[in-house]
């Protein structure tokens, strides 16, 4: 077994076990319903994750995107209602403007070589503050094509509904498997994570793949705003706050390395969906405090930490070893 | 000729690091390239491979001039190049790594698995047997390097540039390796081979061309130059004062020495059998024995920086606590690591900050040393162990391997400690410096400090100790002293299996 599939099957393991504890407990959330419900309260997270995973990998952070999808929602909510354009429209503009803004922060830190953190530190005040601007209070979406989304659904036998938010979710992990781990910008990704001076030697073009890098995690930000004003119907600029830190944690469960150059985008629906069936238990149960998902989170994240921790320490041990690679 | 370098030229403010060098290079050749640091090695190899680019002169590969702006561009014209440090990425698959840049694709998707067959092929005779689908970082140095020199001849295949590539390698990884570079060169290839090791120059190349302060010096067949010769062409003097050091001290058992530190029985289990060690003021202690044979280990016992499972120590006055390296230092002990470059210095801080680092955490934060005084110790051991820098606010990353090390030496002598622990003190250094590192630790012993040298280099290790000890498969077993140091009697005692005296 290749060593370094261990996170994800760990990632894997706990989602399983995690379910089993459930179904022991509730039989009942063995449902589509349950799932169907999973897939769709997670949704925004899910897109935002993806984005998330490619920047991680990268050896980056993007600090921003809970900013952005707050401000999403607030954009879109504000030019429905003053604009008279059409729905699709707007969001392609706010696709577009989300992607760019990430693209800004990339170039930034490529050409100021300066650390993702600081400069999507910025861009995470700067998104809110824009949302502010738009409007201070909470707008209500009304809109025909929104009630289209989210009437689309499509009914699984055992009456639980696949929503479009919550297929567009799965199909935004796809477009992340298929672009982390086999195109070569994902393999440049992992170059950048592994180390970037060696990357640059290597052939990578540093700059060009910084600015797509948070360029398609502002593109999927964006995405994740359009998501998360379907689900709430409305914009409200103080939506979201923290999200990217609930994404990094859903990243990391998923067993991608924090300091990159290692990881799944599939391990990061694992981390999302193992998040949301903990929100679920604690729905069912009742009696448990809502704060007892974090509790559980942050546990899970120590766990998880401390598993790469092992796992770094067991491949340098037996690295040091002489006969590790001998010649046959 | 395969590659031609005329009259090539590249000026650094303040320096000419290249002036008006020529270099050929022969398909189907090793060709070594020596200088000390500084000479312009590095400068003509950065230039072959486009991240510099020459001010005057003429590069020319099979017949036409080329001018490499960029790595990439290099390697599309045929020239490749494996560093001392494996430029690859530890995180990939070995196949990720050897066809980086260049993956199958199909539907416009990288196909694992044709990258796999593809990276086999690329492996294919080169004698290693590795599962390309496993994390490059998973083996070791050695097969990293020869997956390293698979890349760069796959991607460029007339000229490979091999700069220091065996540098942390061991004896039988270095063999491993020639045989892959001998197999290049009868495929064909020009291969310029850059080392700090004369015996691997004397083992592998087939003509020696020296570099020495940017200006070429001789190009000559390998078998018609003599090591004494060469050395001398890198130096650009006689050598006489290296040999005259080596007849020195052996041979008369000159007066005893007053004892001053005794190790009893440090032990740490599954690193270090128990030893002991008696330590004479001024004497020169050497550890002798094979990588991995526990001689780092037991180093890092006595400056505390692996505890230990037994053991104490004590000087002329009382027991010493040496239980971490703090402890070791306020006991008056230094060491100075085998890696430099991670354990010794701080590469971003200035040469003068790096001096003063270790007494100012002997004297804690609330006394700090102040300015003028860092100012004048740096000064002072600049000039004493010339440290060739612009100035002292230079970062000491920015140095050779020399002069990094000297800095290093530097920052314990400014502690004055009267026990140096110096763990291969010359590797990676050039001849120049080496000389005067070992000239220095002759000056140290007269002033009275007592030294423990760790060193893979048997001859430079008995012209400095006093005394051998020969650790091997984690146990010092040997205890050579007076006329019984030779070199001969101290690979005797490394290789000896039957019989155990232990020291």
């Amino acid at each position: 077994m290749n060593p370094r599939l261990y996170p994800l099957y760990a990632t894997i393991g706990i989602f399983l076990f995690a379910c089993l504890v459930c179904y022991i407990q509730f039989p009942f959330m063995a449902s589509t319903r349950v799932l169907g419900n999973l897939l769709t309260d997670n949704a925004y997270l899910g897109i935002v994750a993806v984005g998330m995973t490619i920047v991680i990998l990268s050896g980056g952070i993007d600090l921003s995107v809970g900013s952005v999808i707050a401000f999403s929602g607030v954009f879109i909510a504000v030019m429905l209602r003053d604009s008279g354009l059409p729905a699709p429209v707007i969001m392609a503009l706010l696709l577009v403007v989300t992607t760019l803004f990430g693209a800004a922060m990339g170039g930034l830190i490529h050409a100021l070589a300066m650390p993702p953190f600081i400069v999507t530190l910025a861009g995470m005040f700067l998104a809110r503050g824009a949302a502010y601007m738009l409007t201070i209070d909470s707008v209500p979406i009304v809109d025909p094509f929104y009630d289209r989304l989210q009437d689309a659904y499509y009914l699984m036998p055992g009456k639980g509904r696949l929503t479009l938010i919550g297929v567009l979710m799965l199909a935004s992990v796809a477009v992340g498997m298929i672009v982390a781990h086999r195109t070569r910008f994902g393999a440049s990704v992992f170059a950048l994570g592994g180390g970037v001076q060696t990357a640059r030697l290597m052939g990578v073009r540093v700059g060009r793949t910084t600015v797509g890098i948070y360029a398609f995690s502002g593109f999927m930000a964006g995405l994740s705003g359009i998501v998360f004003s379907v689900y709430t119907g409305s914009g409200y600029p103080l939506a979201t706050v923290g999200t990217e830190l609930t994404a990094i944690a859903a990243v990391v469960i998923g067993g991608t390395l924090l300091t990159g150059g290692s990881g799944f985008v599939f391990g990061t629906l694992i981390g999302v969906m193992t998040m949301g069936l903990i929100q679920t238990y604690i729905v069912f149960d009742g009696s448990l405090s809502s704060w007892w998902t974090k509790i559980v989170i942050g546990g899970l994240l120590l766990l998880f930490i401390v598993l790469q921790k092992g796992l770094l320490r067991l491949t340098t041990t037996r690295l040091a070893s002489p006969q590790a690679g001998a010649p046959v | 000729m395969l590659l031609t370098i005329r009259s090539l030229t590249k000026t650094f403010p303040g320096t000419k690091a290249l002036d008006g060098v020529r270099f050929d290079l022969r398909a189907g050749e090793v060709h070594a390239l020596l200088g000390e640091n500084g000479a312009g090695k590095s400068t003509l190899i950065k230039c072959l491979t486009g991240a510099y680019r020459p001010d005057a002169g003429e590069i020319r590969l099979d017949g036409q001039p080329i001018a490499p702006r960029s790595t990439s561009e290099a390697q599309e014209l045929g020239i490749g190049t494996v560093y001392q440090e494996v430029n690859l990425l530890p995180n990939l698959t070995v196949a990720q790594n050897l066809c980086f840049g260049r993956e199958p694709r199909r539907f416009g998707m990288v196909s694992s698995r044709e990258m796999k067959r593809m990276a086999q092929d690329m492996l294919s005779g080169y004698g290693i047997d590795v599962d390309v689908s496993r994390d490059l970082g998973t083996y070791s140095v050695a097969i990293q390097q020869i997956v390293a020199i698979a890349r760069a001849v796959a991607l460029s295949g007339k000229v490979l540039i091999l700069d220091e590539p065996t540098a942390s390698l061991d004896a039988r990884e270095v063999e491993m390796l020639f045989d892959v570079v001998r197999g290049l060169r009868d495929r064909g290839l020009g291969i310029v081979f850059v080392t700090h090791f004369l015996d691997q120059v004397f083992a592998l190349s087939d003509r020696i061309t020296v570099l020495r302060n940017g200006c070429h010096i001789v190009t000559e067949d390998t078998a018609a130059l003599d090591r004494v010769r060469l050395i001398e062409h890198m130096l650009g003097r006689a050598l006489e004062d290296e040999v005259e050091h080596r007849a020195v001290d052996h041979g008369v058992a000159g007066p005893v020495k007053p004892e001053m530190l005794a190790f009893d029985a440090m032990s740490r289990r599954g690193v270090v059998e128990p030893f002991d060690l008696r330590i004479a003021k001024g004497e020169v202690v050497g550890l002798a024995g094979l990588l991995g044979s526990g001689r780092t280990e037991s180093a890092e016992l006595l400056f505390g920086i692996r505890g230990t499972t037994t053991g104490t120590a004590r000087d002329e006055v009382g027991p010493v606590r040496i239980d971490s390296p703090r402890a070791a230092i306020a006991a008056g002990f230094g060491f100075a690591p085998e890696d430099r470059k991670t354990d010794g210095i701080v590469a971003d801080l200035s040469i003068r900050e790096n001096i003063a680092l270790a007494l100012q955490a002997r004297r804690g934060w609330a006394r700090p040393v102040s300015r003028t005084e860092q100012a004048r110790l740096a000064e002072t051991y600049i000039k004493r162990l010339d440290i060739r820098t612009s100035d002292a606010e230079k970062a000491v990353g920015e140095l050779s391997g020399g002069n990094q090390q000297k800095v290093v030496l530097a920052r314990w002598l400014a502690m004055n400690p009267r026990f140096l622990i110096l763990d291969e003190p010359t590797r990676g250094i050039d001849v120049g410096a080496h000389a005067e590192i070992l000239r220095l630790i002759h000056e140290l012993t007269a002033e009275g400090m007592s030294l423990l040298v760790i060193s893979s280099e048997l001859d430079e290790l008995i012209a400095v100790s006093d005394r051998v000890i020969v650790v091997r498969d984690r146990a010092h077993v040997a205890e050579l002293t007076g006329a019984d140091v030779t070199t001969e009697t101290v690979v005797r005692a490394i290789a000896d299996h039957g019989r155990e005296e232990v020291a």
